[in-house]
């Protein structure tokens, strides 16, 4: 296997919580990442899920280097990101980008599509100002726009177009990889399906990397490669798509894919669902162990010894419970 | 029949124009079911509901046509004073956003109790005791300290359940819940699906689930009508439709769920988007994405025609025997 273009070793990011005057000093931190180990290898796409509040944004705003990282290391094809210049940083962010959930968010309403393209063409000196609308109606057509609509504006396009203008403008750069967060979760089904078959597309075409971010296992599992669960900051599960979610071994993948409603009424009225009580707990306090434990059907006294390492079970397939085993058995 | 809405029309008139936004709804719903009504964002489901609440903003709103039989009262043109006394105690109804029906500033104490000062003689003690039983019964653990929270003190899957709490306090015949899952969690969506079953098994209310995922109403529903660019197009029992479904959209719909679908290869889609309500058109409004389409579809109006006692739809290649 070739070099990882992306790897994460022991990545760390804490934020701060403002206590209140009474506070004492050491008021704590939200560990919303707390000690993710990854890779990702040059044309792969890894599926990132986990309840909302997890940390999976804020890893992805770590990899690009938007929020500062505690501890551990970023490296982008052997650079670690975390230690190097601004300069240096400037230059390899060109190579990642990303695209967010609400496209009606991410655009600036006062721009058209084409200078909402063009805009890192000409921020970055890649294009010459005579080339740019060549090169915008080029990343129009990648997307499925069509160039004539080039002087509209975002709220003149439905929220599945303004997702390609989004993507247009993430690939304007030529990147290397592109962090997709949640990029079809306000969409209707019908149109994530568009904005999904458009980005594995794109992925094979242009031999991208992508990580594809999402809180519903059923929309990253046709895109994915590879599939990792976060909770609490830590990646609880990770291994290859078909094996995550065909044969989920941690308890809490298992009660993911279990609440995702089935369109099919027979089998809805019959099975044994997995109910997670409660909320996932506070980052702040994490519970102590395996901080799935407290909402977790098969939790032990034992579990809350120490924190479970990710740990190969078969294959490439990685789980963090210590009953991982036993319970599948 | 405890709920008959006939050819209901609501109408936005806009600078931009005239917005169908809910064009010729018919449906009844019995005591005790659950209906569901799916479809595109768009497509009129909140709408149709809006009216029923008298929710819809007039101007630029306005119902053209249509009446909605409640119990004998029609919701769209009967006395205010009577509708005051059926919306807010025998028709709740929950949103996906609860701070919607939530006010910020409020203790859920005074909330919780609200209605029932106003529709019932119940003296302020006695509501109270009420609304503390409805929050354990909603899974709220520590109510008696938490009924004294401010809405912000809950999260996000708890503050839909202060919702639900307050909704189902009056013990409603009809809950109308708009896509009340819709922005949470699967993990949250499964705790709120098996709470309103399981408030329903109880009570024996009826609900009008909205929702644009057809797995949710898959497990949920009796009945599931599909809207599509202010119209039914289709609707039977839930095995049916999952099962046997007839029109081109319901297809398609289902067809497009990924989950359906087998990976790696390009996920099937829709072509197209929905029509613009504020043009006309002639036919099946589904017509310009539909693969089965021929010149018949853009020169008939569809209606409604039966497939069997519990299925109706309104594709006119369908009624026509042709697919
Ligand atoms: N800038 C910030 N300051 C403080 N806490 C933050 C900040 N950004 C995120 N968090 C917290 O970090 C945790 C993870 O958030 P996030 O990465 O957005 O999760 P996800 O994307 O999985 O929903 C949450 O508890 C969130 O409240
Ligand atoms: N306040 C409003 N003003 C103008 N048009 C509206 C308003 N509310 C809804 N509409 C129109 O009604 C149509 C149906 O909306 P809605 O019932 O909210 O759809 P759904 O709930 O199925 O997503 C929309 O296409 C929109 O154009
Ligand atoms: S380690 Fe224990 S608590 Fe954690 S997931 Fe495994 S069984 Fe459950
Ligand atoms: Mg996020
Ligand atoms: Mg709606």
């Amino acid at each position: 296997m070739t070099a990882p273009i992306l790897e994460l070793r022991d990545v760390r990011t804490h934020f701060p919580v403002r206590g209140g005057f009474l506070a004492r000093r050491d008021a704590g931190a939200v560990k919303a990442v707390d000690g993710v180990s990854l890779s990702l290898a040059r044309g792969e796409v890894l599926g990132l899920v986990g309840e909302s509040g997890c940390g999976k944004s804020t890893l992805a705003r770590t990899i690009m280097q938007l929020v500062p990282t505690t501890g551990g290391a970023v490296i982008l094809e052997g650079k670690n990101l975390t230690t190097g210049t601004d300069a240096e940083i400037e230059a390899v962010r060109r190579d990642l980008q990303m695209v967010f959930q609400d496209p009606y968010a991410s655009l600036n309403p006062r721009m058209t599509v084409h200078d909402t393209i063009a805009e890192p063409l000409l921020v970055h000196r890649v294009c010459a100002r005579a080339d740019t609308t060549a090169r915008v109606a080029e990343l129009m057509t990648l997307v499925g726009l069509a160039p004539r609509f080039m002087q509209k504006y975002p709220h003149e396009f439905s929220g599945g177009q303004r997702q390609r203008i989004a993507i247009a403008r993430a690939l304007a750069l030529n990147p290397k990889i592109i962090i997709a967060d949640e990029p079809v979760s306000a969409l209707d089904v019908s149109i994530q399906a568009q904005i999904l078959n458009l980005l594995a597309q794109l992925v094979r075409r242009m031999g991208l990397s992508l990580i594809f971010i999402a809180h519903d296992l059923s929309v990253v599992k046709h895109i994915s490669d590879r599939v990792a669960v976060m909770y609490l900051g830590k990646i609880v599960e990770l291994g290859p798509a078909s094996d995550v979610i065909e044969r989920p071994r941690h308890p809490y993948t298992r009660a993911l894919i279990s609440a995702i409603p089935t369109p099919n009424p027979g089998r809805e009225r019959t099975r044994k669902r997995i109910v997670l009580p409660g909320d996932p707990p506070s980052p702040i306090n994490p519970p102590r162990g395996c901080a799935f434990h407290p909402r977790c059907p098969h939790a032990q006294e034992r579990c809350q010894a120490a924190v479970p390492p990710l740990e190969k079970l078969e294959g490439s397939h990685e789980v963090a419970c210590i009953r991982a085993e036993e319970i599948w058995q | 029949m405890l709920l008959s809405v006939k050819d209901l029309r609501t109408y936005f008139h806009t600078r931009s124009g005239v917005y169908r936004a809910v064009d010729g709804v018919s449906f009844d719903l019995r005591r005790g079911e659950t209906l569901g009504i799916v479809g595109e964002s768009g497509s009129g489901k909140s709408v149709t509901c809006y009216s029923l609440m008298g929710l819809v903003p007039q101007p630029p709103g306005r119902i053209e046509s249509g009446t909605a039989m409640f119990d004998g009262a029609d919701l769209l043109h009967c006395a205010p004073r009577r509708l005051q006394a059926i919306r807010g105690k025998r028709i709740s109804m929950i949103f996906q956003d609860p701070m919607t029906s939530l006010n910020p500033y409020l203790r859920i104490s005074e909330q919780l109790i609200e209605p029932l000062l106003i529709h019932e003689k119940i003296s302020r003690k006695a509501a109270l005791a009420r609304a503390l039983e409805m929050l354990e019964a909603v899974g709220i653990n520590d109510a008696a300290k938490r009924i004294h929270y401010h809405p912000h003190e809950f999260s996000g899957g708890m503050r839909q359940r202060v919702m639900i709490a307050m909704a189902l306090i009056t013990k409603p015949e009809l809950l109308i819940a708009d896509e009340p899952t819709t922005a949470l969690d699967v993990t949250v969506q499964a705790q709120i699906l098996e709470l309103i079953k399981k408030m329903q098994h109880e009570s024996g209310m009826a609900v009008i689930f909205i929702t644009h995922d057809l797995g949710v109403v898959s497990g949920l529903c009796d009945r599931v009508q599909v809207m599509y660019a202010g119209r039914i197009v289709e609707t039977a029992d839930t095995r049916t439709l999952f099962y046997h479904p007839r029109h081109p959209y319901t297809i398609g719909l289902q067809r497009s769920i990924p989950s359906l679908q087998k990976k790696g290869g390009e996920l099937f889609t829709i072509k197209g988007l929905p029509p613009d309500v504020s043009k006309p058109f002639r036919g099946c409004a589904f017509a310009e994405r539909c693969e089965h389409a021929k010149p018949l579809c853009n020169e008939k109006d569809p209606q409604l025609a039966p497939v069997s006692p519990t299925h109706a739809q309104t594709c006119l290649r369908v009624q026509a025997g042709e697919i």
